[in-house]
């Protein structure tokens, strides 16, 4: 199974976003260079926005990530609820 | 960031459909034909633009609202870094050097992205496909504008920074960048959306943006650091929009699969040949460094590629041909890229110098099978001639690929120690490359690489010197009048780093930095 991956910058908009996927995605691993953090996870990672929000203590619409967003990996699905990364194999 | 999330009366999808494809209309007295003259002539079929969706989903009014945050963002950090003397702060001033390559090599490419996005977002017939690279437009001119902002801050204290759009239309190695996007400009819409939206933006931008960016963070480079995370932001919508368009291409019609094929071989090649640039900079220009190049290409192309062609792989696509010799070149391409521009240091507008000892070791260590055994020997030399006083300048112009219009340095993919080269008869004329794979690219389309401007051809036919000047003049020195030409000083932006005036104002403004002298 491949690898889909997310990479954002550290910060304090981040942090709750970081800590959510980890905690969403139990496969996936985070790892950190200077300035930035890459998310790797097997075949699928899946980012809600219920667990942002209750992290944030506020509305939060996905789009938001595109401030903070490096780059990504895979095919991806967003609704107003979720944004997915994923392979087909 | 606070930001006010309004509760939405639509849905992100249905919002997207009203904004997007709605808002577009079929021509009634014109036929479609003459609107978008070039959509037909490269052989794609298209029979449905509706199938077309922006997986992100952006519409324009959501475009201008984040775009503006990190504009606000970036602007506000470029402001403090400049008003704080941060420039001081980065780890050596020779790290700098890898910044002017930047300015002269990288943001003149996010222009050019930008005129051919607006080209064929005015080419395509689906709304879909010409929302999305209107937006790329709009985001490449920003990337362009935002890294000249960031970077004039060091024009005012170091050298090579003063005339990067003179240079690119000039300076010998800057025709690579400059004719891998003319080349891509050139062609077809289609062929324009998979060479610059998938090859390079989906399967190579990863290499400078990230890892590099992250090293400029690394090395206290603020500026650099902002510019590259703001621009990299966009570029994960940009990927999107590469990959989107590969298989909206492929699953419209079965035909499109060996043109398709044909181009991602050609333009993976074609982009790692430009990348070897960055592979030097990340290598051997980076006083503190994240990753080697090699771990780099590791992740990001071979795991991260190699994810994309196996998915890829149900429609018919794979890995391109080139990626076999690739894979040999990544324990070499670094090294000899940096030696050749040690080589023709007095030709470049940034300075160059050896490895330290120290910097040998870590290079040894990341590159196990080939640095000691096939590199160190030969800068240990250099670096023993430097000591006696011979340090050489080459001043022998080097013989250009046809193609990627490097100079034929690189070795055979099957023993480091043979230059490559090839070369074909193209009516009477013969063509020299720098590998198979730039030589069956030439042979696809001869008539498109016959005209290529190759600097060392132009500065033999007299073509590279300023108005007026004599080349049959006695005692005539054609570097200094090519330098000229390019408006760099001899003495002051070339040579080595060890001496220049870069290195001494930084250390002197450094020192100025933490006492009151």
């Amino acid at each position: 199974m491949s690898k889909v991956f997310i990479a954002l910058q550290t910060n304090d908009d981040t942090r709750p976003i970081i800590e959510s996927i980890l905690s969403d995605n139990p496969h996936a691993v985070a790892n950190e260079s200077p300035a930035m953090v890459k998310i790797d996870a097997e075949g699928r990672m899946t980012i809600r926005r219920a667990s942002i929000e209750a992290l944030i203590g506020r509305d939060f619409d996905l789009q938001e990530l595109h401030t903070n967003l490096i780059s990504l990996s895979g095919h991806i699905d967003e609704s107003d609820d979720e944004f997915s990364l994923y392979w087909n194999d | 960031m606070d930001m006010q999330v309004p509760k939405k009366k639509l849905s992100l999808k249905e919002r997207y459909t009203l904004m997007t494809r709605d808002l577009a209309w079929d021509t009634s007295y014109q036929p479609k034909e003459k609107v978008y003259p070039y959509a037909g002539y490269e052989g794609i079929k298209i029979h449905d633009w509706d199938k077309w969706e922006d997986p992100f989903r952006l519409t324009m009014d959501a475009y201008w609202k984040y775009q503006s945050e990190k504009e606000r963002k970036l602007y506000a950090i470029i402001d403090a870094y400049s008003q704080s003397n941060g420039h001081l702060g980065v780890t050596d001033a020779r790290y700098l050097n890898a910044i002017k390559l930047f300015l002269t090599g990288v943001t003149p490419l996010e222009y050019m992205a930008h005129r051919g996005f607006a080209h064929v977002g005015r080419q395509f017939p689906g709304a879909g496909a010409r929302v999305a690279c209107m937006m790329q437009a709009i985001d490449e001119m920003r990337h362009a504008q935002t890294q000249i902002h960031s970077l004039s801050n060091y024009n005012k204290y170091y050298n090579g920074f003063h005339d990067f759009p003179h240079m690119y239309d000039r300076v010998w190695y800057l025709s690579v960048p400059k004719s891998f996007f003319e080349d891509a400009m050139t062609a077809g819409p289609f062929e324009f959306v998979v060479s610059i939206g998938f090859s390079f933006e989906y399967v190579l931008t990863n290499l400078l943006f990230v890892p590099f960016v992250s090293g400029a963070a690394y090395n206290g480079d603020m500026g650099t650091m902002t510019f590259g995370f703001s621009a990299q932001s966009d570029e994960a919508r940009h990927m999107t929009l590469g990959l989107e368009c590969i298989k909206f291409i492929l699953e419209q019609d079965p035909a499109n699969l060996p043109i398709v094929q044909r181009w991602i071989d050609k333009w993976t090649w074609r982009g790692v040949r430009l990348l070897s640039i960055v592979a030097a900079m990340m290598d051997y220009m980076l006083p503190k460094r994240v990753m080697s190049w090699k771990e780099a290409w590791e992740i990001y192309f071979e795991e991260n590629g190699g994810a994309l062609f196996k998915d890829l792989a149900r429609y018919g696509i794979r890995m391109p041909d080139c990626a076999a010799q690739i894979a040999k070149e990544k324990d070499h391409l670094s090294h000899q890229v940096w030696a050749t521009f040690y080589n023709y240091g007095a030709a470049t507008d940034f300075h160059t110098w050896l490895p330290d000892a120290e910097e040998m070791d870590w290079l040894a260590q990341k590159y196990p099978d080939t640095f000691d055994k096939y590199y160190r020997p030969r800068f240990e030399f250099w670096r023993e001639q430097a000591d006696k006083g011979n340090r050489f300048y080459n001043k022998t112009l080097p013989m250009l690929c046809q193609t990627c219009q490097i100079p034929t340095v690189f070795t055979e993919p099957d023993d480091p120690t043979k230059i490559c080269y090839r070369e074909t008869t193209y009516k009477g004329d013969k063509y020299h490359f720098c590998s198979d794979h730039c030589q069956h690219i030439f042979e696809n389309e001869p008539e498109k690489y016959v005209q290529a401007w190759l600097p060392v051809n132009q500065i033999y036919q007299g073509n590279c010197f300023d108005d007026g000047v004599d080349p049959g003049a006695p005692g005539f020195d054609p570097l200094a009048a090519v330098l000229e030409h390019c408006r760099m000083v001899h003495g002051r932006d070339n040579l080595d780093f060890e001496g220049s005036e870069d290195q001494r104002n930084f250390e002197e403004w450094r020192g100025m930095s933490k006492r009151n002298a």
